[in-house]
Order: C-alpha cells, then structure tokens, then sequence
C-alpha cells in the first residue's frame, strides 16, 4: 500500500476559524479519495498563527528558527498540499503569503495543490483565480482545478449546502487523482549538495 | 590557533542615545580597535571592504596600510575582499605592496558581495557572482605567480605580456582564504585550490558552518592537499561580554534590538539559541567558543565582531581587554591542548618563505629573469 502524506496549511487568525474549518473539510475529502484507491494516507496540518513570529523572524534574518525548519520540511516532503486562507483586501492574509515567501522556490515544483479560501462575503470568491492560483502558478505547482471558497452564508444553513459539499468533494478527488499521478515526494533538495565539479565552473559552463 | 577580530565597519547610530558617528570617527575607531587588538595579544585584524553606505571601508589596503605602519605583529586581512566586482589586476597589485609595506603580515579573504546594486557600479552583475569569484580568483593566482602572463577571459579585457608588480614579497603570495556562507561551489574552490575556508558563522545557525566546512574539508583530501582534518578553517563568532553574565545582556539588548542584519526580528535569547551569538561572562564566551570545534573539527582562526550596532568605541575596547585577559589566554591552551600534532597552523608568510625553500627577491626588471627577455618580449 502505498503511503501518502498530505500537509494542510491554514492561515486562519480566528479560533475557532472557518478558514481552518474548510482546510479540514478539503483535508477530509481528499484522504477519503486516496484511501478508496487504496492508500494509506497521513494528514499534518500547519496553522500558520502559530508560526507568525517565526515567519516574520525569518523574513528579517534570513534563516528559520529551528521550529519553523521543521514545518517547511513537513511541507517540502508532502505529496499533496492544501492550502487555505482568509481573503483579505481582495486577496490572501499577509501571514499567508509570507510564509509561502519563505519557502524554497523549488519546494512546490509539480506539487499537487488544492486551494481554498473563505471571506466576509460570496463576492471575494474570485480572489482564488486572480491572487492565490497566479501565486501557485508562480512557484509551478499542479493546482487542482476546482479551487473551494466559502461565504458565511455557506456556513450559516442559508446557502445550497450541499453546493459546497459537492465542491469539496470534487476538489478533494481532483488533488488526491493527481498525487496518485505522481511517484512519493523525495523531501526537500539538499541546499548544500556540490551539483558541479571544479573543471566546469573554471571553464565558464553552466553545470546544468 | 589565531584569534582577532573582524569588523565590517558600519556607521550605525548609537540606539541607547541616538549619536550617529561621523564616517572620519568610524575609520579612526577601527584603527583605534586594529592597534588594540595587538595590544592585548590578539592576532589578526580583517576588515571588510564595502562600496556603499552606511559603511566606511571602501579602501582596504589604505587603511591596512596605516595599520601596518603602527603595528609590529599582528596580521593585516580581510573579511571580505571582492573577488568579483574588484579587477583582479588590482587586487594583485595591491595586497602585494601591502605585503612589501607590511613585511608579510598580510593575508586575504575573498568574498562575493551579496548587495545586488553594487555589482553594476563596477560594471558587474550579480548574477555572475559564482562565475566571477572563479575567474577573477584563479587570474590573481597567476598574477601572483607568473611573471608574465597572456590571459584572455569572460569577464575583463584580455592581458598581453602583463607583469603586476611589485612581485609578491621574496616571491611568495599572500595566503588566501575563502569566505561563504552556504555556497557549496565556494567550499570546493578553496579545496581544489588548498586554499583556507572561512566560515563567517554569525547571523545564521551553526548548521550552515558545519555542512560547509564538511564540504571543504572533503574536497581538500579529494584534490590531495592533505587529510580532511589538516585543511585549514577559519570561523567568525560575535561576542559581548562583562564579567557579569546580566550586565552584558542588560547592556547588549538595545544594540542587539536594533541592529542592523537581525533588529526587531528574535530576541536576543532567541537569536543566541540559534546562532553562535555570545553575550555572557568570559566563561560563557571561552565554553561557546570551544563548543565551535565539536562540530567543525581542529581549525586554525578564530575571529569575533565586537564593534557593529552602534557599539561606543570605549565599550569595544573593553570588549577586547576581556578577550585579551580573561579569554583568548585560556582559548589558545585549549584549543593548543585539543588539536592533534598533525594538525597544521594556519599558513602565515614565514611558514611559506620556509616551505618554499627561502626567499628569492622575486623583481622583475625590465628583462625577464628566466627567458632573457623584456617582459613584452617574453610571449
């Protein structure tokens, strides 16, 4: 059985948080998905407000504490990544971007992402497409398609419930469907590792 | 074991009272810090060399050059030397008549630069920072090495029939470090060369020094310049001190709050825990710095920053009579004790005359000593 491991990073301020509430949701549906098609599957949640001093430490000194180390390596080494944040100002929370500032550049290349977003209102739902997947698309991850924002109405019973609850479900099937695709993630690349040799930097070529 | 102090010479306002030194008061207090560092027993002064404010030091050899003439033994170096926005051509010429002027006390440290603006002013861009520390480096060897040389390159014009005087003095060059912080490509240039590493070990966690002075100390037995354990490292280290562990912190705090790299980021707890950062009694600092050999193996130089943030220049003299009394005497018998027979000192002119053979007078007049014929003629 093959063994997958999702990271859910949530970027929610509030406690309890919908935002947190949704990425759990997403988390659910996925797993779910993987486990029907046969794997055997670990969920490690990252709640950013945790590490909000670590982030902002590491924007300023350039390196991360040891804390903060661990919890890029979680999501370096995952196969799948889910990511949710609250929209602020048409866009996502500052916690948020930094921490994905902080992450190697490399870190989510041909990642399975599944994206996720709540807001004060349905009408911030497109902040998805305009901010958080151009972000994703930067750092060349594999978003899913289905991207899930959820309004208060959706929470509250008043909306077509079942609408989200469908949308979960498609979302989480698509990531699970493309980190299925993909052989077990490998972790982090070694920063320190010698890609060249001696003769070819004094010749002037490029190791790659 | 070599103990001194590097200083990358900002002019940073004083935060506990908001003086701002004047650029001529910062260069008079680094002379100031160089002479003292000989007073009490320490042995190598490096200063950095920067194009930009808010720092002073643009002109190394200047300044070393002053500080030469003022001192009688300690050792003049760097930390850094641009190896790629500086013409190579220049840095030859230069450190060579500060080798003449300062009768050997003299070694290097190269270093990149990581000020992206910078390169551009020196028609240079960062995007080649490897690529230049490579050719500009293995130019200055020849330069040092061969009395004429034909060289053609990426980056520089080409040289024809090229002689840089003065020659290096009794015809043996200056010894050289190389300085990075997590470049692997660094660590192996100064392994293939047997050249030293330097570990600049302050602001990051000790993880970096001791993945890349592994790295070096790898290559060097790989290019066959001796066992991993005989190559030669260096590390930097940043220490406040008082006799009392509480009045160093009390004092340190609002230099470290605001200073320049890592202000208003982790505490200073914080920031002790996860870099080599040393504020304590002189025991603190004598048990730290011992603790640096469990991880990078038997070295050969050690260097603090006592005087950036704003520090007074009364307090960094302080600082430095601490080290001088109460620490590097303690330091330098461990670290003598610790360190196998085999492993070597750091090099140091007289090491080299002698490994040589004696020194030659290595002038080159207007006709070349081995082929008879004027340097232009020589090709």
């Amino acid at each position: 059985m093959t063994r997958r491991t999702l990271v859910v990073i949530s970027a929610g301020l509030g406690q309890p948080s919908s935002t947190r509430l949704l990425a759990d949701q997403l988390a659910a549906a996925a797993r779910d998905e993987l486990v029907r098609r046969g794997a055997e599957v670990e969920v490690r949640t990252v709640e950013l407000r945790e590490h909000a001093h670590d982030v902002v430490n590491h924007l300023l000194t350039g390196f991360p504490s040891a804390a903060l180390r661990e919890v890029l390596a979680t999501v370096t080494g995952a196969d799948g990544l889910i990511a949710v944040t609250p929209i602020f100002n048409a866009s996502y929370n500052g916690l948020f971007k930094s921490f994905f500032d902080v992450l190697d550049r490399e870190a989510l290349a041909d990642r399975p992402v599944l994206i996720g977003a709540t807001g004060g209102t349905a009408r911030h739902s497109l902040a998805l497409e305009h901010a958080v997947r151009p972000m994703f698309g930067y750092l060349r991850a594999a978003v899913v398609p289905t991207a899930v924002f959820a309004a208060p109405e959706d929470w509250s019973g008043e909306g077509d419930e079942s609408a989200l609850r469908a949308r979960i479900r498609r979302a989480g099937a698509e990531l699970a469907e493309q980190v299925e695709r993909r052989p077990a993630a490998t972790g982090p690349a070694d920063p320190f590792a010698l890609t060249t040799s001696f003769e070819q930097l004094l010749a002037g070529r490029d190791p790659s | 074991m070599q103990f001194g102090v590097f200083t990358v010479g900002d002019v940073t306002v004083d935060p506990t009272n908001g003086r701002m030194p004047s650029e001529r008061e910062r260069i008079k207090a680094m002379v100031a810090i160089a002479l003292k560092a000989e007073e009490v027993g320490l042995d190598v002064f490096a200063t950095g060399e920067h194009h930009n404010p808010p720092f002073v030091p643009s002109s190394p050899t200047t300044m070393l050059g002053y500080i030469a003439a003022r001192t009688e033994r300690l050792l003049l170096s760097t930390a850094t030397t641009l190896i790629t926005t500086n013409d190579p051509v220049k840095i030859a010429e230069d450190y060579a008549m500060l080798q003449h002027l300062a009768d050997g006390r003299v070694d290097l440290m190269m270093g990149r630069g990581n000020t992206g603006p910078v390169y551009p002013w020196f028609g240079q861009d960062i995007r080649n920072g490897i690529p230049l520390a490579i050719e500009n480096y293995d130019l200055l060897r020849r330069l040092w090495r061969e009395d004429v040389v034909d060289w053609k390159g990426r980056f520089r014009t080409p040289l024809q029939a090229f002689t840089s005087t003065p020659r290096p003095l009794d015809g043996v060059p200056p010894f050289v470090w190389h300085g990075s912080i997590r470049s692997p490509e660094i660590a192996e240039q100064a392994a293939y060369y047997g050249d030293g590493f330097f570990a600049n070990h302050i602001f990051w966690p000790k993880e970096h020094t001791q993945r890349m002075v592994g790295l070096y100390r790898q290559r060097f037995e790989h290019y066959g310049h001796g066992s991993a354990d005989q190559a030669i490292v260096g590390l930097g280290g940043q220490v406040f001190l008082r006799r009392n562990s509480q009045d160093a912190v009390r004092e340190f705090r609002p230099y470290f709050d605001n200073a320049p790299v890592y202000g208003h980021g982790p505490s200073l707890e914080e920031f002790t825990r996860e870099t080599p950062l040393t504020v304590g009694s002189p025991q603190q600092v004598i048990d730290r710095t011992l603790s640096f050999r469990e991880y990078v193996g038997d070295y050969q130089r050690q260097l603090f920053l006592v005087d950036h943030a704003g520090l007074p220049l009364k307090t960094v003299l302080e600082q430095l009579d601490l080290l001088g009394e109460e620490v590097i005497p303690v330091l330098r018998k461990e670290f003598d004790t610790l360190r196998p027979a085999h492993v070597p000192e750091a090099p140091t002119h007289a090491s080299l005359l002698a490994a040589a053979g004696g020194g030659t007078d290595a002038t080159v007049h207007a006709v070349d000593d081995v082929t008879g014929k004027a340097p232009e003629e020589a090709r």
